[in-house]
């Protein structure tokens, strides 16, 4: 049989191992969200934003430089309003930025993809990406191809 | 009195039932704090939780191996073996961790418990403590309640880390997968809260509920041999229902 002593210690010990335990997953295995630190917001309304879904990563040249905050429907227009949260780190985005919703690879995560345009004017907080292209929608894709091949071979 | 045999075949569960929850507010209406009570939870952590490590920690490693193994074979039929990191940490931190340490927890820690507070009850200890004026609610209930809350979500943690150990072992040093896509594809699929604070949560229900049926199955055991050989059985038995239904009901309530 242990002391108490011996086994106060143990107790301690072994919580102390579970804390550093917690530490190290949720550090080492967890999703901090892309953006930490500052960070701005831009919107950009998409006809179809196909499978993108809120914390998907936003990225320029393949770098991700932000993620996306939430998606609703506009009331008026029935477009969806994406909400664009970007690091602070990258305040100096062109005011013609065009901005598309990618696919990685062909199982993988949809993502919105920032194209840079060449206007000396930054975007700010709270503007507006004016130039989208929806996602591509496979279904879409398809349908229309069969429908040009056919309107080919009347021809 | 031939209604009187069937009334009590469908009443006696629930009056079981009902006992063992007036049991548990009776043991949390007398909680009292002092330095003596912590030093004896930290006791029944030590009991509960350290003496548990070793099971938790062997499990958790090949639960992590067998589980990279298995997706790593199928996944890699589709050519996502990359998507390893994240099956295995979502089945993880969601259900395996919290369920398979409840369980292994019922096993290692809650028999142990009722057998204990039945030899108790057997032995006439409890009986003891009362006549020396000493609530047994407070030095031998209550302590053991609170360990199992603190020692499940502790062995969760480490269950869940040794398993992610057995799985980077597989995936990377067996398999040659690349470690840094392994861990970043981990790493952007978990979400902090829902995925690994959820898993947590339910370690905490978990933990009290283990905790809860071992003591009382202990306590209201009866007071022979065979009554706690019994109660000891029906603890696994209970323990391990009441796990699998609550975390059924506690992911339906997350997702």
């Amino acid at each position: 049989m242990k002391s108490s002593h011996q086994i106060e210690l143990t107790a301690g010990i072994f919580l102390l191992l579970a804390i550093a335990a917690l530490v190290f997953l949720a550090l080492h295995a967890t999703d901090r969200g892309v953006v930490s630190g500052d960070s701005y917001e831009l919107t950009a309304s998409f006809s179809n934003v196909g499978g993108l879904k809120p914390r998907a990563s936003v990225s320029m040249g393949g770098v991700t430089i932000g993620m996306v905050e939430s998606i609703d429907l506009d009331p008026e227009t029935f477009e969806a309003e994406v909400t664009l949260l970007i690091s602070s780190e990258y305040d100096n985005l062109p005011e013609d930025t065009s901005a598309s919703i990618l696919t990685s690879g062909i199982l993988g995560d949809q993502y919105v993809g920032l194209e840079p345009g060449g206007s000396p004017e930054a975007l700010a907080d709270g503007d507006r990406i004016l130039i989208t292209s929806s996602a591509m929608v496979l279904e879409q894709l398809i349908s229309r191809y069969m429908f040009n091949s056919e309107g080919e071979g009347e021809e | 009195m031939s209604t009187a045999a069937p009334r009590t075949a469908l009443t006696a569960p629930v009056r079981e039932l009902g006992r063992a929850v007036l049991f548990l507010l009776t043991a949390f209406s007398r909680m009292r704090f002092g330095r003596r009570q912590f030093a004896e939870i930290l006791r029944q952590v030590y009991f509960a939780g350290v003496r548990s490590l070793v099971i938790i920690v062997i499990s958790g490693f090949f639960v992590g191996l067998v589980l990279t193994l298995q997706t790593y074979d199928t996944l890699t039929r589709f050519g996502a073996a990359d998507a390893v990191s994240t099956v295995l940490a979502l089945s993880l931190f969601r259900e395996l961790g919290p369920v398979l340490a409840a369980l292994l927890f019922a096993g290692r820690a809650g028999t142990s418990i009722t057998a204990e507070i039945g030899l108790m009850r057997a032995t006439e200890q409890l009986d003891a403590l009362d006549l020396m004026a000493i609530d047994p609610m407070e030095r031998i209930v209550q302590p053991r309640l609170l360990a199992g809350l603190i020692a499940l979500p502790a062995l969760v943690l480490i269950f869940n880390v040794t398993a992610i150990v057995g799985g980077v072992f597989f995936a990377v040093f067996l398999m040659g997968s690349d470690p840094i896509t392994f861990w970043s594809n981990m790493q952007s699929s978990v979400e902090l809260v829902r995925d690994f604070g959820g898993g947590l949560l339910k370690a905490v229900c978990f933990g009290f509920v283990a905790a809860w049926l071992a003591v009382w199955f202990g306590w209201s055991a009866r007071p022979t041999s065979e009554g706690v050989a019994l109660a000891t059985t029906q603890t696994v038995i209970a323990t391990a229902i009441a796990v699998l239904i609550l975390d059924f009901i506690l992911s339906a309530f997350m997702l």
